[in-house]
C-alpha cells in the first residue's frame, strides 16, 4: 500500500469503498439549509446535535409524499431512506435520498394540518354534503375494535336508551399501520351488506400517533363517499381528527355517539302517551264545543216576530222624529224670514234721498252766498288798486312838467349830477316826445 | 325506510293534536283526524315495542361477507 496515488485514484477508491459499504442506509436527523432550485431537486443538510451530512432528493424519485401528505420544512425531524454517493470532482460525499417520512409529534401535527387544509379546500367538510342522521335507526353499523371499553360502552348505552336497534359490528384494529386500510374495508363491507341505517366509527382517546389512522386521507375520502350517514367518535372531546371533519356528525366521545344516534325510547313512549291523551281530550272538547254552539244558535233562532215588532216600534219612532224635526225647521225658517224683512225695511233708500236733497240745497245756498261776497270784495280791491296805480304812473308826473334823463350809454336813469360826465350823451323824456342832449357843464350841489 | 315513517308518524300526530286543540276543526274532520291519530299511535308504539335486539359481527370482504353472532354482548350490561 505504499504506491503513490493520484487524487483521482484515491477518491475513486473511496467511492468504491463507501458506495459498496453504504449501499442503503436509514438515517434520522433534522432538516436544515433546505434549498429548492429550479431543477426541482431538493438539497438539504441532515444534522443532529453533533454532526451533519449533505443530502439531495432528486425530483425523479418523487416518492417522499407516499406515506404522509407533508412537505419538507426547515427544522423538521425526518427519517430518510438513502444511499451514499461520492462526487468525484469535489471529493465530497452526500446522501441520495429515496424517501422521507416525518418523525415525532411536530411532524404528525404538520401532516395533519396540511391534509386538513387540502381537504377543506376541496370542499369535503362542507355542510351541504352532510347527510342527515336517521331519527330511529333499525340497524347500526359500528366500526371499532371488538374488544375493549369502546364497544362495551356503545352496546350498553344503546341497549339502555333504545333496545330495539340491531347492532352490526365491523371489527377493525384502531391503531397502527393496518388500521386505516381495515377501517376503509369495514366501511365498504357495511355499505355492501346494506340495511344499515347509520355507521359509527369509534375509538377511545390516545396520543396523536395513536389516532393517526383516523387522519388518513384515503379513509377521509371513503367516509365522504359513503352512501350511509357516518358518525365519527374518535378520542376525547378535545381531540379532532380528519374523520371528525368529514363525517356527517362528530360525537365528542364514543358514549356520546351512542346517545346521539338513538333516541331515548322511554321518552318517546311517554311523549306518544301524552300526545294520545291530548288528542282524546281535544276530540271531546271539539264535540262539546259543537254542541254548545248548536244550543246557542237554537236559542237565537227562536223568535222572529219579536224582531219584527222591534222594527215597527223603531219605524214609528223614526217617523215621529222626522215630522217634529221638519216642523221645527219650518218655524226656524219663518223666523229668519221676518228678521230679514225687518232689516230690509230699515234699509229703505227714500228717506236717505230726501235727507241728501236738503243737504244739497244748503250747500248750494252756502256756495252762492260765498261767491257773491267774494266777488264784491274783489271789485272793491280792484278799484282801490287802480287809483294807487294811477297816482304812480310816471306819465302823470311828466304831465306836470317833470322829465326823465337817461344815460345813452347805459340806459340807466340819472338821479344825481355826479353820475354824469362832461360830453356824455343823454336822452331826456318829456310827457310828449323826447330828445338827446350833450352835457356841457355840471353843477355839484 | 321505516325510520322515516316513524318520524313522519310522530310529526303527523303532533300536528293533529295541535289542530284539534285549537278548537276550530269541523266535527267530521275531527273524527277523521282522530282515527288517523290512533293509527299513528299504534304504528309508533309498535316500533317502540321491546324485542330482543341482535348484535352481530360483519366479517370478510365485500364478495365474501359473513355475519356471526357477537359473543361479547352477553357478558355486558348485567
Amino acid at each position: 500500500m505504499n504506491d503513490i496515488l493520484t487524487v483521482s485514484q484515491l477518491n475513486n477508491n473511496i467511492k468504491i469503498l463507501l458506495e459498496e459499504r453504504f449501499d442503503f442506509v436509514l438515517v434520522e436527523g433534522e432538516v436544515s439549509n433546505l434549498r429548492r432550485p429550479q431543477s426541482g431537486h431538493i438539497y438539504f443538510t441532515l444534522k443532529d446535535d453533533k454532526s451533519q451530512i449533505k443530502a439531495v432528493f432528486f425530483h425523479k424519485f418523487g416518492t417522499y409524499q407516499r406515506r404522509t401528505d407533508f412537505e419538507l420544512e426547515e427544522g423538521l425531524k425526518v427519517l430518510c431512506r438513502a444511499r451514499l454517493n461520492v462526487y468525484l470532482p469535489r471529493g465530497e460525499y452526500q446522501l441520495v435520498v429515496e424517501s422521507v417520512e416525518p418523525l415525532g409529534v411536530g411532524a404528525l401535527q404538520k401532516a395533519f394540518e396540511q391534509l386538513k387544509a387540502k381537504l377543506f379546500a376541496e370542499g369535503l367538510f362542507e355542510e351541504r354534503h352532510k347527510k342527515a342522521i336517521p331519527f330511529l335507526p333499525e340497524k347500526i353499523g359500528v366500526v371499532t375494535s371488538p374488544t375493549g371499553a369502546v364497544i362495551r360502552d356503545i352496546l350498553n348505552i344503546t341497549k339502555r336508551r333504545f333496545p330495539m336497534a340491531d347492532i352490526l359490528i365491523a371489527p377493525v384494529r384502531v391503531q397502527g399501520n393496518d388500521a386505516a386500510p381495515e377501517i376503509i374495508q369495514a366501511l365498504r363491507n357495511l355499505q355492501s351488506y346494506g340495511a344499515v341505517d347509520v355507521i359509527v366509527i369509534a375509538r377511545g382517546g390516545g396520543s396523536l400517533e395513536d389516532i393517526a389512522p383516523f387522519n388518513d386521507e384515503a379513509l377521509a375520502r371513503e367516509i365522504f363517499r359513503s352512501s350511509i350517514p357516518v358518525v365519527s367518535a374518535v378520542g376525547h372531546e378535545t381531540d379532532f381528527t380528519i374523520c371528525d371533519f368529514v363525517a356527517d356528525l362528530r360525537a365528542p366521545t364514543p358514549s356520546a355517539a351512542a346517545e346521539l344516534i338513538v333516541p331515548e325510547s322511554m321518552e318517546l313512549i311517554a311523549k306518544i302517551n301524552i300526545l294520545k291523551q291530548r288528542m282524546i281530550a281535544g276530540y271531546y272538547r271539539c264535540q262539546k264545543d259543537r254542541r254548545n254552539k248548536i244550543a246557542g244558535l237554537q236559542e237565537r233562532l227562536k223568535d222572529p216576530r219579536r224582531f219584527l215588532i222591534n222594527l215597527k216600534i223603531n219605524l214609528d219612532d223614526l217617523k215621529e222624529r222626522l215630522r217634529s224635526s221638519f216642523d221645527h225647521e219650518k218655524q226656524n225658517l219663518n223666523n229668519e224670514l221676518q228678521q230679514l224683512q225687518l232689516r230690509l225695511l230699515h234699509q229703505n233708500p227714500a228717506r236717505k234721498i230726501s235727507e241728501r236733497k236738503i243737504l244739497l240745497k244748503n250747500i248750494q245756498k252756502d256756495l252762492f252766498n260765498n261767491l257773491s261776497g267774494r266777488l264784491a270784495a274783489l271789485k272793491e280791491r280792484l278799484r282801490k288798486n287802480s287809483a294807487v296805480l294811477e297816482s304812480l304812473n310816471p306819465l302823470g308826473v311828466l304831465q306836470r312838467g317833470y322829465s326823465i334823463t337817461r344815460s345813452m350809454e347805459s340806459g340807466m336813469i340819472i338821479r344825481q349830477a355826479a353820475d354824469l360826465s362832461i360830453g356824455e350823451d343823454v336822452n331826456i323824456q318829456l310827457a310828449r316826445g323826447n330828445f338827446n342832449a350833450k352835457i356841457e357843464k355840471i353843477y355839484q350841489e | 325506510m321505516a325510520k322515516d315513517k316513524f318520524e313522519n308518524a310522530l310529526e303527523k300526530l303532533e300536528d293533529i293534536v295541535r289542530k284539534m286543540e285549537s278548537g276550530d276543526m269541523p266535527l267530521d274532520e275531527a273524527l277523521r283526524s282522530f282515527e288517523e291519530g290512533i293509527k299513528s299511535i299504534r304504528f309508533c308504539a309498535a316500533k317502540l315495542e321491546e324485542a330482543e335486539r341482535r348484535v352481530e359481527m360483519l366479517l370478510g370482504k365485500e364478495d365474501s361477507l359473513q355475519v356471526k353472532r357477537f359473543e361479547g354482548d352477553r357478558s355486558d350490561g348485567r
